[in-house]
């Protein structure tokens, strides 16, 4: 690079310098571009419509009315908002407790060296990358009132010999759908969590273990501390795909019975696409992801400040 | 000798947790090959092999695997094209802002498929692209692009930069390096985002749901979900075209491992 001032900026140099920046920049043009089409453009248009009446007319004539509030307003006062507010937060927490206990189990336990470990650590991924509707069937037909998942709890038993009503009692439903969205979520844990358990260097556990400190004292004051950036991201990511959840639930139970399964994001598919007000389904989909920027940021908050008191930071 | 008894133990605990993770998996296969499978008649072994649920499937179904394939081939090539590029810049070039970019294409992962869906519904009506290919290939070409830039980003950072140097003194130009350069070196991290991408969108179901009203354009996903309502009786065709629905993420995971394992990590923690 030559050193030639130039205080205007038109020497040789600096215009090359600037061509050199403008082609950088069109490396990135075309997902930036993307990225504003189908993420940007959307996300933008949904607060607009969420104050539109935009219902099915709108698609033919192109116009939507402004309505003010009223979306906000029908969704907060059909009395239905707080049972699916709270069905999210169930399906939100407690899926996400039971994938991350259980991928942690998996994630020590395949950490040790024992034959196959590899190809059988592989095989563990496949619920997770199937589709969800196909997977999401199969556990339909499983769960089923003379489905398998009865046959064996009843030969072993442990239920009624009319088995569970999985999907028809408006008690189990909504656990039916976290069952199924824990044993997809499993995988992803464990591969992350395996991962961030690989990186903590065996010495650290070898000494302390030399110096008798046990199994369970070392995996709380070594591998633990050791583990909690890797926490943080598994759980914020698990966290971000659970709560827009739609398939499963929509596969499974369509949201019930007697809505005893539906989530603010299937409400919201519902809104828009059964009954085709879009203006209400957009301001269910604004108020998920208010929902979920809020949680993320007070999630992240909180693991920061506990780091730091821990002196990890 | 203790000491390798008891990491056998160790294997022969891992395949139970096997055997209990992938059940339904087994299931669907099981089911998949006994003929006129009903709550009531499906046996633990398919004793009695039969390949009318693949043939009835098929005959259904395969058109919609078709559209599937043709989908998540155009989306897999778009979104890598677009995304290659925008990864290589990321990795490599000091541009200002650059940390807003990568901070932009995390926070889409918040964003849910339905809010995308709802908004573009109305538009992809004004611009004719509801049921319609090309529509939904560029819907689902947007669930790869986020991951795969971060994802090859990742992978990028790691190619050293007197490799490139090397060619610009040669007096390749940027993008002559980048294609002949870049790309070779930095391939395992594409095809790690190419088969992410190809999955994601051969498993879309929303889009597939929302985008598409008339059946002209029926990828499998939906092919599956429109099959539980009008058949729920016969579950041997709905189980089989679950298992061909699957056959991509199975092969995959069988020709790609390392891939598949490190994209997952490589995607979310880097």
């Amino acid at each position: 690079m030559t050193h030639t001032a130039s205080p205007a900026g038109h020497s040789p140099a600096s215009r090359a310098r600037r061509r050199e920046r403008a082609a950088q920049w069109l490396f990135l043009t075309p997902a930036l571009l993307y990225m504003a089409a189908f993420f940007g453009y959307p996300i933008i248009k949904n607060i607009v419509m969420s104050f539109q009446d935009y219902s099915i007319s709108s698609l033919y004539t192109g116009a939507a009315p402004f309505a003010g509030l009223l979306n906000y307003r029908a969704i907060f006062s059909s009395g239905l908002f707080g049972q699916l507010a709270w069905n999210t937060a169930v399906f939100t927490v407690v899926s996400l407790a039971g994938q991350f206990t259980i991928g942690l189990v998996l994630a020590v336990f395949f950490a040790r060296n024992f034959p196959l470990n590899g190809v059988i650590r592989a095989l563990l991924l496949l619920p997770w990358l199937i589709p969800l509707v196909a997977s999401a069937t199969v556990w339909r037909w499983m769960l089923g009132q003379d489905g398998v998942i009865n046959t064996m709890l009843e030969s072993l038993h442990l239920a009624p010999s009319t088995g569970v009503q999985w999907l028809a009692s408006t008690s189990v439903a909504l656990f039916a759908v976290i069952l199924v969205n824990i044993w997809i979520g499993i995988p992803f844990n464990m591969v992350i969590l395996y991962s961030g358990l690989r990186e903590i260097p065996a010495e650290v556990n070898e000494a302390a273990a030399l110096d008798g400190v046990g199994a369970i004292t070392r995996f709380r004051y070594i591998t633990w501390p050791m583990l909690r950036p890797v926490v943080t991201v598994v759980v914020v990511l698990g966290f971000i795909y659970t709560i827009k959840v739609i398939d499963i639930i929509l596969v499974i139970t369509g949201g019930g019975p007697a809505n005893a399964s539906q989530t603010l994001a299937v409400e919201s598919y519902q809104l828009s696409f059964r009954t085709f007000l879009f203006g209400q389904g957009a301001a269910m989909g604004n108020i998920l992801i208010l929902i979920s920027i809020i949680l993320a940021l007070v999630y992240l908050r909180f693991n920061r400040a506990a780091l730091r008191t821990e002196g990890e930071l | 000798m203790n000491r390798s008894a008891r990491s056998w133990r160790s294997t022969v605990l891992a395949l139970l947790i096997l055997a209990v993770l992938l059940f339904p998996v087994y299931w669907m296969i099981n089911v998949s090959l006994q003929k006129n499978a009903t709550s009531f008649t499906t046996t633990w072994f398919p004793v009695h092999l039969s390949l009318s649920g693949y043939r009835q499937a098929l005959s259904d179904q395969g058109g919609h695997m078709l559209v599937s394939l043709i989908v998540a081939l155009g989306a897999t090539a778009i979104s890598t094209t677009v995304a290659t590029p925008a990864a290589w810049a990321l990795a490599k070039f000091r541009l200002p802002g650059r940390g807003w970019i990568i901070f932009i294409a995390l926070a889409t992962q918040m964003i849910p498929g339905i809010v995308i869906a709802n908004a573009l519904y109305g538009t992809y009506n004004s611009l004719h692209l509801l049921n319609s290919l090309p529509g939904l290939i560029l819907a689902d070409a947007s669930l790869g692009i986020p991951f795969s830039i971060l994802l090859m980003r990742s992978f990028m950072t790691a190619v050293p930069g007197e490799i490139l140097d090397a060619a610009r003194v040669d007096g390749a130009g940027r993008l002559r390096a980048f294609l002949r350069i870049a790309v070779p070196v930095s391939r395992n991290g594409i095809i790690t985002a190419a088969l992410f991408s190809f999955l994601f969108a051969w498993s879309d179901f929303l889009f597939a749901l929302t985008l598409t009203t008339t059946g002209s354009v029926t990828p499998i996903t939906l092919g599956i979900y429109q099959y539980l309502g009008a058949q729920t009786e016969q579950w041997s065709p709905v189980m089989a075209t679950a298992v061909i629905a699957c056959a991509p993420s199975a092969i995959l995971l069988v020709l790609a491992q390392r891939f598949i394992a490190s994209g997952i990590t490589g995607g979310a923690v880097k």
